[in-house]
């Protein structure tokens, strides 16, 4: 009764229900926007190459930054996870399949049309967002280009897929469990997405909120964020980081998954505490919902909410810290190897805790009267993003892509990428902590003569990094069309869990009869 | 085709030698900027000393983390033969790194509540000064005291562009700075006329959104005489990077000649309103007050952008009545980036700039506007 899928392109691809093939399309829809994206980033780094306006106009920059922030965030990092998901969830319980497959072809294919739109204002008169990917009122209502509509009917399109997403993977990991395959025996890659689907349930909406309260004050005269009405442009901003903040949660749980399956399988050893990593990530989830106006401490909030506010996100470091021990503690007494996914996790582990050192100093408000708003916050977060959610998702691929396509990557091509993007990365971001101590705002088009050297080194790690991206994308399509053959079920030797059971590469139908766990 | 590679080539070489010089120059010059300032208000130095106590600490704990996390990357590696152990999950150790960052975190608490404190401190001041910020500069109004003026960037478009090289200052000057006394505790209410900035003084450790239809409070008291350099920091649309800070802390005696100076300005400026203004006149001051109030949108030579900014070439405003070219400028176009100027140029100023744009770039009313008429315009409505 297994088939397999359909021979024609079009109802392959445009009709499947199939997670695997859905799985793929996320990955490769989140690839294009990583490139597009960073396009938009090499843009930005060649401008402030120097100081001076040389190659585009202050306005076409603000709407790079915009795009840059918006197209990483939501094209890129967040499909990534999803696809990932898609193709790793149902094989790791041992499901045939997610538990709503046409509602999961549906949140996909909204996507591409979310985004045609948005990149599409580019095009149009008065130009694309230019207000931040944080589009703080009133500078993205009364003061926006016409195409902000475009951008809020691309935002709600682009919650409703996240709301389906998450609620087929809530569905699917509740119901769809193969027998004995308890909660506290789940992967930790599927509970840190459980968790992370709750999160977008429970904030989507309210992004959505904002937006559409945008638009009423747009098009149809209300004053949600207007002084002059009796709104107030401080509630946009809470309404925003109320969603903003558990969103970089929603992006960086999946990736602290990722780790947690790799890490093991490359030191040979089980994770060390994993029912602890389970707790700490729950209790990470539920401090993102209480922490948001750290975001704001320069709004002039009255002191009892800042202390508040700084006591609760300070907090935030303990769980995380528990997660880096247990990794470390994984590691030791192992038998170490260093393959491409373990060196970027390894990477990860360093270079997300760095981010999470200067996460504490931004904390601490007094300071962050000093840091907020300078590339001392670019910094940090490039630190937990792109080393954090994006070098994940590279250890990802080359960790189950042999797996899934039964063909090996090129394991140097592989390890000279990392050290690229390891480097490329480093010489990028950290010069961006001294210019920001030094004293420069972020998503500034021109700067003083006194920031040209770093930037100039920054701009130059960011062309490094870039081409890096590049041989990553050749190294995939290399290893998916003409890698070597692997047959082996566990591809690794320390490899554990369902989907290693399965033959390699898995048929298009998997567990259609339930594995039993034991 | 040899000369062209040739040429190529020598264009690379210089552009690699002029990316090395510069690179030189600026190290020697001491550009190489690593750490935040420490200031020169009680403010800035606690922010600066919980800033680099927060650093010692994540710097020891990071050698300690780190440090036995590289010694597990170096011996347990399975090169080296080790067989991996099997074990995971122990109550003792997980409870200890539970509970040490939570004491660590404590220990911060202290410091970062101290000094927060210090930050909203603003009680009791001597002086208060307004501080409004507008699309793209900066107002400044001395509460009490009936002064008000604009603080503009003076670095021309010129210089922007590449079209002139950058003076030493360049993005760091403007028309007028804000000036304060030595040992005054002043206070700034800052609030934002269009969309929120935000105003920044590293060296005071003063930043404050400027919020539309609200006020936040900072303040600064220093013993230090100097000029300090602070920037916007809320994106607040294209010209965000060309609004800067410009403060100058005078002496106390300085401060009340230099205030004493600008109320007589004030008074000196009455009697101008009422003056006939020749055509070359009205044409020169026009054409400064356009460079700094109006190019930044209208574009140098008047074009606008198309689809955000009107052009103003043959416009319909510019060829028309002159009274509805004054209401506009005086009233600004709600719900657009045009605003009100009434507050922000003197008559003088409108008058002028208001001449230069209607006999200019083709523009040819032949009609003169006098600061008089702007006057009564004003006081009919």
């Amino acid at each position: 009764m297994a088939h397999g899928p359909s021979e024609n392109f079009f109802t392959r691809w445009f009709f499947s229900t199939n997670h695997k093939d859905i799985g793929t399309l996320y990955l490769w829809f989140s690839f294009a926007m990583f490139l597009l994206g960073g396009a938009f980033a090499m843009i930005i780094r060649a401008e402030l190459f120097q100081p001076g306006m040389q190659l585009i106009k202050p306005e076409f920059f603000n709407q790079m930054t915009t795009m840059h922030g918006l197209v990483m965030v939501f094209g890129a990092i967040m499909p990534a996870f999803v696809g990932l998901a898609n193709w790793l969830i149902p094989m790791m319980i041992g499901a045939p399949d997610m538990a709503l497959p046409r509602m999961n072809n549906l949140s996909f294919w909204i996507l591409p049309f979310a985004f045609t739109i948005l990149v599409a204002t580019l095009f149009m008169e008065g130009g694309g967002p230019n207000f931040g990917w944080t589009f703080y009122a009133p500078l993205s209502t009364t003061y926006a280009p016409d195409t902000v509509n475009y951008f809020i009917f691309g935002v709600h399109l682009m919650g409703a897929s996240s709301i389906m997403g998450s609620i087929n993977i809530i569905a699917t990991v509740m119901n769809m469990r193969a027998p004995g395959m308890t909660y506290m025996k789940m992967p930790l890659f599927v509970w840190t997405w459980l968790i992370t689907a709750f999160l977008l349930v429970a904030v989507m909406p309210v992004l959505a909120g904002a937006v559409t309260m945008m638009l009423m004050d747009i098009n149809f005269g209300t004053s949600f964020f207007d002084a002059a009405g009796g709104g107030d442009p401080v509630l946009f901003q809470h309404v925003f980081w109320f969603f903003g903040h558990p969103e970089v949660y929603i992006i960086i749980l999946p990736a602290f998954g990722v780790v947690s399956q790799i890490i093991p399988t490359f030191s040979r050893k089980p994770l060390f505490g994993y029912s602890s990593m389970v707790y700490a990530t729950a209790a990470i989830a539920f401090l993102s919902f209480i922490v948001w106006a750290h975001h704001m401490f320069t709004v002039g909030m009255p002191i009892a909410g800042e202390l508040y506010f700084m006591y609760a996100t300070m907090l935030i470091a303990v769980p995380t810290g528990v997660k880096v021990f247990n990794w470390i503690t994984t590691m030791y007494k192992g038998a170490l190897t260093f393959e491409t996914p373990m060196l970027f996790c390894i990477a990860f582990v360093i270079l997300f805790t760095f981010g999470g050192f200067t996460g504490m100093m931004l904390s601490i408000a007094a300071a962050d009267t000093q840091y907020h708003d300078t590339y001392f916050v670019v910094a940090h977060f490039h630190y937990v993003m792109v080393a954090g959610a994006v070098f994940s998702g590279t250890a990802a691929i080359y960790y189950w892509l042999p797996k899934w396509c039964g063909r090996m990557y090129d394991e140097t091509m592989g390890k000279v990428q990392f050290w690229l993007a390891f480097i490329a990365f480093n010489i990028t971001f950290m010069p961006q902590h001294f210019l920001g101590l030094a004293g420069m705002p972020r998503r500034y088009s021109d700067y003083g003569l006194q920031f040209a050297d770093w930037n100039m080194v920054s701009s130059i790690g960011a062309f490094m990094y870039g081409g890096a991206q590049l041989l990553f994308l050749f190294n995939v399509i290399r290893t998916i069309g003409w890698g070597k053959p692997v047959e082996d079920p566990k591809v690794w030797e320390g490899a554990d869990g369902l989907e290693w059971t399965l033959p390699t590469p898995p048929p298009f139908h998997t567990f259609s009869t339930p594995p039993v766990v034991k | 085709m040899k000369k062209q590679i040739l040429r190529h080539y020598n264009a690379f070489l210089a552009f690699i030698f002029s990316c090395l010089t510069s690179m030189g120059v600026a190290a020697e010059s001491g550009l190489w900027n690593l750490n935040m300032p420490r200031g020169v208000t009680e403010v800035s130095k606690s922010a600066y000393d919980v800033h680099m106590l927060m650093m010692y600490v994540c710097i020891a704990i990071g050698v300690v983390v780190f440090g036995f996390m590289f010694y597990v990357m170096y011996a347990h590696r399975k090169s080296r033969g080790v067989k991996a152990a099997n074990f995971h999950e122990n109550f003792t150790v997980e409870v200890i790194w539970t509970i040490v960052p939570a004491i660590i975190l404590l220990g911060m608490a202290f410091p970062a509540t101290t000094s927060l404190l210090k930050v909203y401190d603003t009680e009791n001041p001597d002086i208060d000064i307004k501080v409004t910020g507008y699309q793209w500069k900066w107002q400044y109004e001395y509460i009490g005291e009936g002064i008000k003026f604009m603080s503009e960037l003076r670095t021309s478009q010129d210089e922007q562009y590449g079209r002139a090289a950058k003076g030493e200052h360049y993005l760091r000057e403007v028309t007028q700075p804000l000036v304060i006394p030595t040992n005054k505790k002043v206070r700034f209410l800052i609030t934002g006329n269009d969309v929120i900035h935000s105003w920044w003084v590293p060296d005071f450790a003063v930043k404050r959104d400027a919020i539309p239809g609200l006020f936040t409070s900072a303040w600064a008291k220093t013993d230090q005489p100097g000029v300090y350099v602070g920037a916007c920091t809320e994106l607040c649309g294209k010209d965000h990077s060309r609004m800067p800070v410009v403060v100058e802390v005078k002496e106390e005696a300085d401060y009340y000649e230099w205030l004493a100076g600008k109320k007589a300005e004030a008074v000196l400026y009455e009697s101008t309103i009422g003056k006939n203004w020749s055509d070359s006149e009205l044409m020169a001051k026009g054409e400064e007050i356009y460079g700094i109030s109006c190019a930044g949108c209208h574009q140098a030579q008047g074009e606008g952008i198309a689809g955000i900014f009107p052009s103003l070439v043959g416009s319909s405003i510019v060829t028309g009545p002159v009274e509805d070219h004054i209401g506009i400028l005086i009233n600004g176009v709600a719900g657009s980036a045009m605003q009100s100027f009434a507050d922000q140029l003197s008559e003088v100023d409108i008058a002028a700039v208001i001449h230069y744009k209607r006999n200019s770039w083709g523009n040819n009313m032949n009609d003169t506007v006098q600061p008089l008429d702007v006057l009564n315009y004003k006081q009919s409505r």
